[in-house]
This record gives C-alpha cells, structure tokens and sequence, in this order.
C-alpha cells in the first residue's frame, strides 16, 4: 500500500516537474476535462433549476375545481393573461373575502383594489421607457414586489393586483395557494425528448473527456520509458501513469468547476425570460455532482490504463502494438442489438409504456449511440483496408490509417456519436412540431387580431363597442355571436353570426354577401339543406327559445382550420338572419393599422379595462408550439458547443502527431514533395474516418430518429436538411480543424527541419 | 630522421647552443626518452656537411661555445619536409606530431600539413577500396585491416586537427 | 571541365551562430564527392544549401547554370523531385507505406503512374538486394535493408546528383560497406554525381576526391592534374 502511494505521488511529481512540454500537457488536459466537467455539472443542475422552479410554481398555483362557500379565509382569484410585444404577462386579480384571506407566496400585504404588486422584472418593464404602453392597463398602483418565493424565475413578468369587482360568476374562489396536483405533468413527448437530448449531449462531452484524458500522452509514454530505463517495472510504470493522469484530471475538475461558474452567470442572461432562474438554483443536484467528482478521475485513469494496454513501455522506448491484429465485429454489435432491443417497445408509441420506461428509452438511446462509437473503429479499419489507388496523398493518407487507425478515430467517435444523436433529436422534433404546428388557414387581411371577452357588454352601441372602435390604430371591429342551432333530428350544430369579413374566419368564404348563408363542410358534418327548420338556443344548457328556417342558396365552404373540420357550423350574415334576436357576441374581431406596430399594445390596454380576463391575441398564420422552438434552439445550441469540443480534440489530435512526424516530414519535403499533397494527405486522413463516422451516424440517427417518431405516434419522416445541416456542420469542423492545423504543418515543412541531431 | 628536422625546426626561430638544442627537443619531443648528447651532436654533424646549419663561434672553450643557426638551404629542406605527406603507414604518429609540432613552432599553417596528410591517407584508402570491392575474400580481409589502421590515423589526424589551437598555445 | 553544382562564398546562419561561412565548392557530374568534417562544422548545412533545401543567407548555388538560390520554392522542389535524389541516415522511410511503395513515391510525385513507378522501383529493389522485402513496412525490414531502400528511392528517378548524409551513420561495418558499395556502383552506372556527407573516412574512401569543412569554410582537394 505505501509503496503503490509512492508510486501515484511519483506520478504526480512528474506530471508537474517535467518542465515545459509536460506544464502545456498538463494544461491541455485540465482544460480539456473542465470543460467537459462543466458540461456534465450544467446538466447536473438543469434538473434541479427545473424542480425548483416547479416547486415555485406549484406554491402559487391553485385549485379552480373548488366550489367554496365565501368564508373568513377564502378569496376570489381572477386569471389575467396577456402579453406586451411578444412578451407574456401572467397574473391575477385578487379580492380578499376576509381577515383570515391567504396571501399569495412573495406577497408579503393584502391589496387594496387598484394596488399591484409586481414580479421585479414586470416592475422594471412598467418602470421603463419602453413600458410606458403597458402602463395603467389594468389601472395599477405598484405598491411592491413579488418575493422570489412566488416567481418561477426572475425573469418572469407576474403581477398580483387588488380588486373590488369579482363575483363568484366571473371570478373563482380558493382557500389557499399552492397545488401540488399542478406540479408540472410533463408530456410524455416531451420528457422523451429531454431524455433522449440528455443522452445525446452528455455522451460525446464523456468520449471528450476521455479523449483529453490522451492529449500528448506520447511524450508521456516517452518518459515512462525513461523510467523504466531506471528500473521501474511494468506494474510500477501503470501506477506512476495513473498517477499522473489523476493530476490531470483533479486540476480538470477544478477548472471544470470555474468555467462552470462562469456558465451559469452566462446561462442566467441566454436563457428566454420565461424559463429564466434565480442563481441560487443553479446548483447541481449533489448526488449528480458527487458522481461526476468521482466518475471522471476514475474514469481518467481506467482510459490512461487502457491506453497503456495498447502500449509497451520498454526501457529503450515505446512500441506500440502493431495494428496487425484485425478487429472484431461481433462483440461490437452486443451493445447497439441491446439498445435496439430496449427501444423496439417503442415502436407501438408511448400510450401503452410501462412506469419507467424513461430510464428505458435512455438506456437504450445511450446503448445505441456507444455502440456507433464501437463499431466506428471497425467501419474505419475494414474499409480502409479495402480502398487503394489515388494520388500520393490519398496513398499516404490511407495507408497512414491502415497502419493506425485508432488516433484518429478517436477523435471522429465523439462527431458521429454527436450527430447521430442530434440527427435523431432533430427528427423526432421535427415530427413532433410538425404535429404541434398547423398552418391556421386563418386569413389576416381583413382582421389581425382577436379577444374573446366574457365578461363586456358588447351591444354594438354600446359604450365598450364605442371604446374599442375608438381606439387609435384600430381600424374596424368585427364581432361574431354564437347560437346552438337544433336540426329536427336532435343533432347540434354551430351558428356563427357575423359580416362577411368575420366570417371568413371561420370558413374559407369567397364571394359574400349580406344575406348569404354557408355551410362549413368537414368529415363529420352532417347534410344540411335549404329549408331545414332550426332551433336557436343561446348556450350548450339552454333549450332552443326560437325558430330559424335555412334559407335558400346555402353554399358549402371548406373549413380554414382543421380544428374546424369536425363541422358542423352554419356561417350567416346578419342579413339571413333578419328576425332572429341574435345575443350579445363575444368574440370581437378587430382590424388594426399595419402601419401602427403599438396598436395591438393600445387595443389591449382598452381590452383589459372593459374585461380584464379576455385575452387579446393576433390572428395566427400558424401555430407553433413555443417549447419545440426552444427545444430546437437549445439542441442547436448543445450541438455547436459539441462540435466546438470535438473540433478542439481533433485539432490537438493532429498537431499532435504532425510534431511526432516533423523530421519524416522535413525529409518529404527535401525530395521534393509538394506542401499540397502534405496538406491533401493531413485533410484525407481527417476525413475520410470523418466521412466513414457521418456515414454511420446518418444510418443510426435516421434509425433512431424513425423509432422516436413511431414511438411519439408521428408519421415517420426524414428531416433532410436537419441531416444535412448537421452532417454539413460536422464536415465543417474537420475542414476548419485541418485548417488550423495548416499553419503548424507549413512551419515544420520548413527546412530547417531536417536539422533533428 | 625527424630528430634532424625537428632540430633544424628549432633552429628556425634563432640560433642556438647545441645544450640548448637538447633541451628544448627533449621538452617538446622527447616523451620520456631524452636524446643523447651524443646523437645531437652526430646530427648538426650530418646537418652541418649538407649545408643546411651553419655554426657561429663564440669566444671561449668547449663545445657548448658554438651557436648553431639555420641556413636559407635548411629553411627550404624543412618546408619541403613539411609540405610532403608522410606514405601512409602504420605507427606514423610520431612522425606526424613531430612534424605539427614544428609547423606550428615555424609559424606555418599545421592544418596545411594536416590536410595533405589526410588526402594522402585517402588516396591510399581509395586504392585499397577499389581493390577490395574487386577481389576475393582474402583481399578484402587484408584490405580491410588496412584500411582500419589508415582510418585509426585518421581519426587520430581529425583530433589533432580540432585541437591545433590547444596545441599551439602549449607549444609557443 | 564545367562543374556541375557549384556553392560560391554561400553564408548561412543558424541565429547568432554561423554555420557557413563563404563556403564555395564544386561538384562535377558523375563524381563522388566525399564532405569531410568534424561535427558541427556545416557539412550537413553545406549539403542542404547545396540541394536547395535551405536557401543561404548570401552566395550563390548553381546547378547546370541555373542560379537556384534565386528560384521559387515550388522550382526547387520541382528541381529536388527531378535531378537530385537523398539519402539521410534515419527516419526517411514513410513507416506506414510498404518499401516498394516508399521507392515508388519520388516517381509518384513526378507523376508516373503508379504500376509503371511500381515497376520501376521492383527493378531498383532487386538491384540493391532488397526484393524480399518489397511488400513489408520500413518498421518490418532491418537497418540495412532499411537504408538500401533508401538509397534505391534516391536512384530511382535517375537524378543527376545524389546527396547523401551520413548513409551508413546507423550500420554496423559491415552491413555499411555493403551499402556503400551498391549505393556507389549504382550510382557510378547510372552516371550520377553523389554528394557523400561523412565522417567516416572508410566511407570517404567511396569517394573520388573530399572536400573539408571546418568552422563554416570548404578546404576542397582538387583531382591532380
């Protein structure tokens, strides 16, 4: 025992006193292992960011279900949604029923009507020039803040305000905040993503890890030798190396530790308002942080041994074991057929899956993607063995890789593990917006926006109608009412009343108008024909209190939206409606000035003051699932960081064996070898374990990828340009690294390198 | 021999008594093995009769009352000694030293004396390669031990060569 | 007679130190030149000026009348892939191509095709006694066997001058003579000049005459008249 610590601490000794060579090794190992440890602490912490928030989240939700009779400690709640130039406004109005009414969490005082306390960051926007729009739409007074206790983040725009007007019709009444029932049900799509995302980024930042743990280790095989040359025997060599490795890695989770930091003061300003937290969460999850404390020496030092296992280090100096024995196939596909089988289940989709079966999707995304950094060697060796002919520095190059292709793909693993599992990612997500995303068919050019307001009085000669129209920038208001209509058979059907211009929000109507009537088809329609006798009743519980007989001329028009095509809606102009008594509408349509970019702002602040429930949003063209695009983002993100990486360590990777061949170099060049043919045989040697790896990687991530996609039940697709981008931005990487090699290359070319003695 | 030139060496740079003579070869090339009085004596004998000394009487008795001093024949007996190398042949060493020692105690360029030594040594080598590469085992045998002890020379000339300056300061 | 190669008063420094200085020499064609010095005296600096390797400080090297200090890179390396040929003491051979195709590779790079430098390089192979180990990497064959693939790289493309750093600097006696003894009738047939950069004087004895370098500066011995 005493003489293996010797032997670690001689180890460490080396690695820190052998003067400058050993000083940059050192260096490019800790940086390499940080900032692989960085990686692997951040996703430590996102699940810690996440419960926190939830938890949060969860305090000040509350339960609307309740049917409470008023109490001493019972309040009204009313929900406010809005959004201020794209960004999202929550909050609720609130009205204490008595002494013993609870307060929201951050809320540290009951409000008087009128008083608002704000989120710090809502407080700031109203505060602000840029908010001066936003001011007075509810008709606050900013009294305080929010504590941290009830923001999800601070970034959040959240407010609570004061009032004096709910009822129990337009407001619901709780007894208390917090909902544990609200924590957060994630989707099961969505937890499929994130745990496949985890899997894709954490894999390639581990072969990173363990790539850098190798950066320069032939000068320290060179100096093993020389201590075996002083009688240290093989054993003793392994631990002096372990030792030595442990430095590397102990000075990496160190510096791991500080980029780290440095990363979550970054993330806290990159990240969207809405999921932004507070520092004090940005704290990895202890058990996460201990294991990759441990993981990555340990694992430093298994790779070092294995390295070693490769190497023979005699006292005269180092063999390597010759490339000669062929590599195997078979045991290299155990891993990939496991992870394929652990996925197969998902293939019949994610309704009929098991508790856990997100530990089993990402055991076997994980297994599948080592598996393309196993069979990734083979591919290499055997088709390098096959290919031949070309010019010289295709022969050189090749040949280079038959006798060693290892360093190299070293290197490439963690590229095609990388965009296998992005290709996947992409793919699934593609599919997954593709169903979250509809074109609308809404049409935009007569109204942009639209509110729904339950709680206004809309007689189109009304005050509030007058207020609404007289808004600056407004240019029109349309409004549409709703009647049950009853067909003699019993059957229910919708009928929308409105101009022609609202009407084509609803179905796609050409030629229109007053009197004219339509019919919006669908699958699930029922026939209707002219002369049918309707029923007219005001709501779904109402029974029909009036007559109304399908006029002649009722034309078929196509839904706009194919949330429509259930059917059953009968367009009518006021004028084929002559003699009904059509209620008060609710939905209001309202045509804005395109040149006027703040009078949607206006049309809201007047919005909120006639009904502060209703929810002002534009007219959508398409609707896209807001967490998908940040999703897409944050993988973007990921992947580029990634390739950065592994652009890094390939780029070490070739200087370094470009210094290892400087004199073999230097006598091509004395006979006359062009510095382009150099040049092409470095490129070649790069890419061709590249070209081999993107290969691999686009089969197994378009297979991963289908799975995924039959699992979360969308039709499977190929995302060609998604592949294309990434397998494009890969090839990127090699040629920016080869170039950065160039100047190296051009240096040791020089001359003078053939003075070696 | 070289005892002569050596002697006639020593005189280049002033005449001198024949005592004074011994000494000096003694000092610079004796080795361990002085000359005999006698054997310096024969020799500016032998010098004198070639014409290459010629002797300065002092007033006084005796022998060590004679100065001997180089004549103009003497200086151009020596440098043709000098300037023609040795035939290369075993154990030359003395020779060859002696003759460095005199050219740097003259004056001359010893590097000179080297050089031809050298392309003498080689010429020799050249031959005996070109007999080795067309003869049978036994020349090459022979050749060969040849040519290790020319090489011997001259790896002992190269040395000598890189240390002239060394030498030289010991010498003056 | 017109020498062939010529260095006149060529300077050439590494930083403060001065490894040439006004060096001149002449290489006639087909001639052995044996360049003779103690270490760190400038041979092997003379010998890369001299092959348009490195491109000296002043003075000026020919070849065939052409000034080649004043050419381009890409001209001298079209030159050294031409008319000159190398041999250096170690780590010349590529260790991952086989030796066939480390012979071949000069002719390669002058744009033979690969069977016809294939072909030619068998022939040069089995010339120097090293056809057996055509198809095996540097790393398989030995020493000798190494530096005959080497020299028969160096012959390959029929250069006119052939330089030559220490040849035999990492063999044994007798495996060096037996390369120096191919290495000088293959050049002697195929009429190429050799520059022979030695310490050893049984190397130098391969030679038709040597030139001296000390402290920078050529001593060089002129054929007797």
């Amino acid at each position: 025992m005493r003489r293996w610590f010797t032997e670690l601490s001689l180890g460490v000794r080396l690695s820190v006193a052998g003067g400058r060579s050993s000083v940059a090794r050192l260096a490019m190992i800790s940086v390499g292992v940080g900032l692989g440890v960085a990686m692997l602490l951040f996703a430590a912490t996102v699940p810690a960011v996440v419960s926190a928030r939830d938890a949060r989240i969860g305090a000040r939700a509350v339960d609307r279900s309740l049917d409470l009779p008023r109490g001493e400690d019972t309040v009204l709640l009313m929900d406010v949604k809005s959004e201020f130039r794209g960004r999202q406004i929550d909050g609720y109005l609130v009205q204490a029923e008595g002494a013993r009414s609870p307060l929201p969490p951050g809320v540290t005082r009951r409000l008087a009507p009128g008083e608002m306390v704000a989120s710090p960051a809502m407080k700031r926007l109203l505060d602000s020039e840029e908010g001066a729009l936003l001011r007075g739409r509810w008709g606050e007074r900013v009294v305080g803040t929010i504590g941290a206790a009830g923001l999800g983040g601070p970034g959040e725009l959240y407010f609570y305000q004061g009032s004096d007007r709910l009822t129990e019709e337009s407001g619901y009444r709780v007894r208390a905040f917090g909902d544990a029932e609200v924590a957060q049900g994630v989707p099961p799509v969505l937890l499929l993503l994130g745990v496949v995302g985890l899997v894709v980024l954490l894999l390639p930042v581990l072969i990173f890890v363990t790539t850098a743990v190798r950066f320069g280790s032939e000068s320290r095989d060179r100096q093993l030798a020389a201590l075996r040359l002083v009688g240290s025997d093989a054993v003793m060599t392994r631990r002096i190396a372990a030792g030595e490795t442990l430095v590397g890695a102990v000075l990496g989770l160190l510096t791991g530790g500080l980029f780290f930091l440095g990363l979550g003061a970054l993330a806290g300003r990159a990240v969207p308002e809405r999921f932004s937290f507070y520092p004090a969460d940005f704290r990895p999850v202890p058990l996460l942080a201990l294991l990759v404390i441990v993981l990555v020496p340990v694992s430093a030092v298994l790779v070092t041994q294995s390295a070693l296992r490769r190497v023979v280090v005699e006292p005269l100096g180092v063999v390597r074991r010759s490339g000669d024995r062929r590599r195997r196939l078979w045991w290299r596909l155990i891993l990939p057929v496991a992870g394929l089988a652990l996925l197969y289940p998902l293939h019949e989709g994610l309704d009929q899956r098991a508790e856990g079966f997100e530990y089993q999707v990402m055991a076997g995304v994980a297994l599948l993607l080592v598996g393309v950094a196993l069979l990734l060697p083979w591919l290499v060796e055997a088709t390098v063995h096959r290919l031949g002919g070309g010019g010289v520095a295709w022969e050189l190059a090749v040949r280079r890789l038959q006798l060693d292709s290892g360093t190299a793909v070293r290197a490439v693993s963690g590229i095609a593990v990388s965009v296998a599992g992005v290709i996947a990612l992409q793919g699934l997500l593609v599919a997954v917006q593709a169903q979250y995303t509809r074109e609308t068919g809404h049409v935009t050019d007569r109204y942009q926006a639209v509110a729904a307001l339950r709680l206004a009085d809309l007689d189109p000669a009304g005050p509030a109608m007058a207020r609404l129209k007289s808004t600056p920038g407004v240019e029109a208001v349309g409004t549409a009412a709703w009647l049950r209509a009853v067909d003699p058979q019993g059957g229910s059907m919708t009928l929308r009343v409105g101009e022609c211009g609202v009407l084509r929000q609803f179905g796609k109507v050409a030629e229109c108008a007053d009197g004219d009537v339509f019919v919006v088809t669908g699958q699930y329609a029922p026939a209707v024909a002219a002369g049918t006798t309707f029923g007219l009743a005001e709501s779904f519980y109402e029974e029909p209190t009036q007559e109304w007989t399908l006029p002649g001329g009722v034309r078929p028009v196509p839904p706009v939206d194919d949330m429509l095509q259930a059917g059953g809606i009968i367009l009518a102009t006021p004028g084929a409606v002559r003699g009904v008594s059509t209620p008060l509408p609710a939905d209001v349509f309202v045509a804005l000035d395109p040149g006027d970019t703040d009078a949607m702002e206006r049309l809201r602040n007047v919005v909120a003051a006639v009904d502060p429930s209703a929810y002002v949003r534009p007219v959508e063209l398409r609707t896209v699932e807001a967490v998908l695009v940040t999703m897409r983002q944050g993988l973007l993100v990921g992947a580029t960081a990634l390739l950065l990486l592994i652009g890094a360590s390939m780029l070490v990777n070739v200087v370094e064996q470009l210094r290892e061949r400087r004199r073999l170099l230097a006598v091509l060049v004395a006979f006359g070898t062009r510095r382009g043919t150099l040049t092409g045989s470095v490129l070649y040697q790069v890419a061709i374990p590249v070209l081999l790896g993107l290969v691999l990687a686009v089969a197994t991530g378009t297979g991963l990828g289908a799975v995924l996609q039959s699992a979360a039940n969308a039709p499977v697709r190929f995302d060609w340009s998604g592949i294309g981008a990434t397998s494009g931005a890969a090839a990127l990487v090699v040629l920016l690294t080869t170039v950065a090699t160039m100047p190296l290359l051009w240096r040791l070319t020089k001359p003078g390198g053939l003075r070696s003695e | 021999m070289s005892v002569g030139y050596a002697i006639l060496g020593l005189l280049e740079n002033g005449p001198r008594h024949g005592y004074d003579l011994k000494r000096s070869y003694d000092e610079r090339f004796g080795h361990g093995r002085a000359l005999h009085y006698g054997q310096v004596y024969s020799t500016l004998a032998r010098l004198l009769k070639n014409g290459l000394v010629e002797v300065e009487s002092e007033p006084g008795e005796g022998p060590d009352r004679k100065r001997y001093a180089i004549t103009t024949a003497g200086v151009t007996d020596m440098e043709g000694w000098l300037g023609t190398p040795e035939k290369p042949e075993p154990y030359l060493q003395s020779t060859l030293y002696t003759k460095v020692v005199l050219a740097l105690l003259t004056g001359r360029d010893a590097a000179d004396v080297l050089d031809g030594q050298r392309t003498e040594h080689l010429r020799l080598m050249r031959e005996l390669t070109r007999r080795k590469t067309d003869g049978d085992l036994a020349d090459q045998l022979i050749c060969d031990h040849a040519l290790f002890h020319l090489e011997a020379d001259l790896r002992w000339l190269e040395l000598t060569a890189a240390r002239l300056d060394q030498l030289a300061a010991r010498v003056r | 007679m017109q020498p062939l190669l010529t260095a006149e008063d060529v300077t050439y420094s590494f930083g403060p130190t001065h490894a040439l200085d006004s060096a001149s020499l002449r290489v006639y064609a087909g001639e052995v030149l044996a360049l003779m010095g103690p270490s760190g005296s400038g041979k092997s600096t003379l010998l890369h000026c001299l092959a348009g390797i490195l491109t000296p400080d002043s003075g000026q090297v020919t070849f065939d009348g052409r000034d080649i200090t004043a050419m381009s890179d890409t001209a001298r390396s079209a030159l050294r892939r031409t008319d000159f040929g190398f041999v250096f003491q170690f780590g010349q051979l590529v260790p991952e191509l086989s030796c066939l195709e480390n012979v071949a590779l000069p002719l390669r790079l002058a744009g033979v095709g690969r069977r016809e430098a294939q072909r030619r390089s068998a022939e040069w192979l089995e010339r120097l006694e090293v056809a057996d180990v055509a198809g095996k990497r540097p790393g398989q064959a030995s020493g000798g066997q190494g530096q005959r693939v080497a020299v028969a790289r160096a012959l390959v493309t029929r250069p006119r001058v052939i330089f030559a750093d220490e040849p035999t600097g990492a063999l044994d006696s007798l495996n060096g003579e037996r390369v120096m003894q191919l290495f000088i009738a293959a050049a002697r047939d195929t009429g190429a000049a050799v520059v022979l950069v030695t310490h050893e004087a049984r190397v130098a004895a391969y030679s038709d005459r040597e030139a001296v370098v000390r402290d920078g500066r050529v001593r060089e011995q002129e054929y007797a008249r």
